[in-house]
């Protein structure tokens, strides 16, 4: 192993032994028929909010969305926490790449 | 089907991008098509695995599970690029002057190889296990399955032809400049997977995001507009990145182009390459 991959672990392990505590809000999304649930959901602004991501089809989905930097796949018939925020006051629109002709929403930072 | 021609398409691009830097860097290798082949086989079965245990993967580690294990997988690749560079630096001018003379030596390539061949398996399996999660989406859908095949198989040829190209592309830099170059590519490719799986971390909430975003470049080149995506997967741009990726991919560029300077050869030392290794 090379110094510099070494050195990559070393900085690596010091930096992601910084982790944070508080539990955030929960606030549901669910996926229907390849649609979000609601296709606009309110959230709280400036503060860190905890999606629970609900896949009521039995199709996996991957909830995705460049504005809020999120990536994740719900299997079918499953939930998923994600994390997000805090968001300035806004609009952050969200996809399911899977499906993305139908599913397409929004959070709203208010 | 144009929606899964498209979708296939995204995916074996990002790979095809890392595939084809991987195939241009190992130039003058013997035996690289076999690693280069093994590392696709491996990855597509790895596919397969990480599509058939979405689920376990996803709840584990109280539902972050997903992120550890992307976090985990492409920072592996950086790693192994890592090693590569590295490597490179000190051998690679003997492989550029000596590429006729010791073109059967494999022996002195093998250990990087194994490292690029990881690369390639993580890369087809990262974006492979989309594609299964997606086309197995669609069959338990009942979607047309004839449009899953067409367009699924018009994906992966314009995938892989749009590697080939960027390989063909990257072959016509002069000889002189080459490995400068591809270890250059190399560099970036590692800093951009670094970046992502920072960003994984920040998904996880185990990192700080620092900055979010750090910057918005939306403006200018959006995430989803193909040459956004090209270049994601080439150099790991980001329209909206934090600052702890920012910070990541410019560790792992100072890591890595320090690393191979003081790995490299000195010029004497070059003119005096025919001494036998002790």
């Amino acid at each position: 192993m090379s110094k510099s991959a070494a050195l990559f672990a070393l900085f690596v392990m010091s930096v992601a032994s910084i982790a944070s505590a508080s539990e955030p809000p929960e606030i549901q999304l669910v996926i229907r028929d390849h649609r979000f649930v609601p296709a606009e959901l309110k959230v709280p602004a400036n503060t860190k909010i905890k999606l629970m991501v609900v896949n009521q089809d039995v199709t996996p989905e991957e909830f995705e969305s460049h504005e809020l930097n999120r990536e994740k796949v719900v299997t079918g018939r499953a939930t998923i926490p994600v994390y997000v925020g805090p968001l300035r006051p806004g609009r952050y629109p969200f996809f399911g790449d899977f499906h993305a002709e139908t599913a397409q929403g929004a959070l709203i930072a208010e | 089907m144009l929606a899964i021609w498209i979708l296939v398409f995204r995916e074996v691009l990002e790979a095809a991008m890392i595939v084809s830097i991987v195939a241009a860097a190992t130039r003058g290798i013997a035996g690289r098509w076999r690693w280069i082949g093994s590392g696709i086989l491996i990855g597509c079965a790895g596919a397969g695995l990480v599509a058939a245990g979405a689920e376990g993967i996803a709840g584990a580690l109280s539902g972050m599970g997903q992120e550890w294990f992307n976090a985990g997988v492409l920072l592996a690749a950086t790693t192994m690029i890592g090693w590569h560079v590295v490597w490179m630096a000190r051998h690679g001018r003997q492989l550029a002057s000596e590429a006729g003379r010791f073109g059967a030596d494999v022996s002195a390539g093998r250990r990087p190889l194994t490292a690029l061949m990881v690369v390639v398996a993580l890369a087809v399996l990262r974006e492979g296990s989309e594609v299964v999660l997606f086309a197995y989406g669609m069959l338990a859908g009942g979607s047309a399955s004839g449009g899953l095949v067409t367009g699924g198989v018009l994906g992966l040829l314009s995938g892989v032809a749009a590697g080939v190209a960027m390989y063909a592309g990257l072959l016509r830099i002069p000889m002189r400049h080459f490995f400068r170059a591809t270890n250059g590519l190399l560099i970036l490719l590692a800093a951009g997977l670094a970046a992502a799986a920072a960003g994984f971390l920040n998904q996880a909430d185990v990192l700080p995001t620092l900055a979010d975003p750090l910057w918005n470049s939306s403006w200018l080149l959006t995430d989803d507009a193909w040459l956004g995506r090209a270049l994601h997967a080439l150099v790991g741009y980001s329209a909206q990145p934090t600052g702890m990726q920012a910070l990541f991919y410019l560790s792992i560029v100072v890591l890595l182009s320090g690393g191979a300077r003081l790995a490299a050869p000195r010029r004497d030392a070059i003119a005096a390459v025919p001494t036998p290794s002790t």
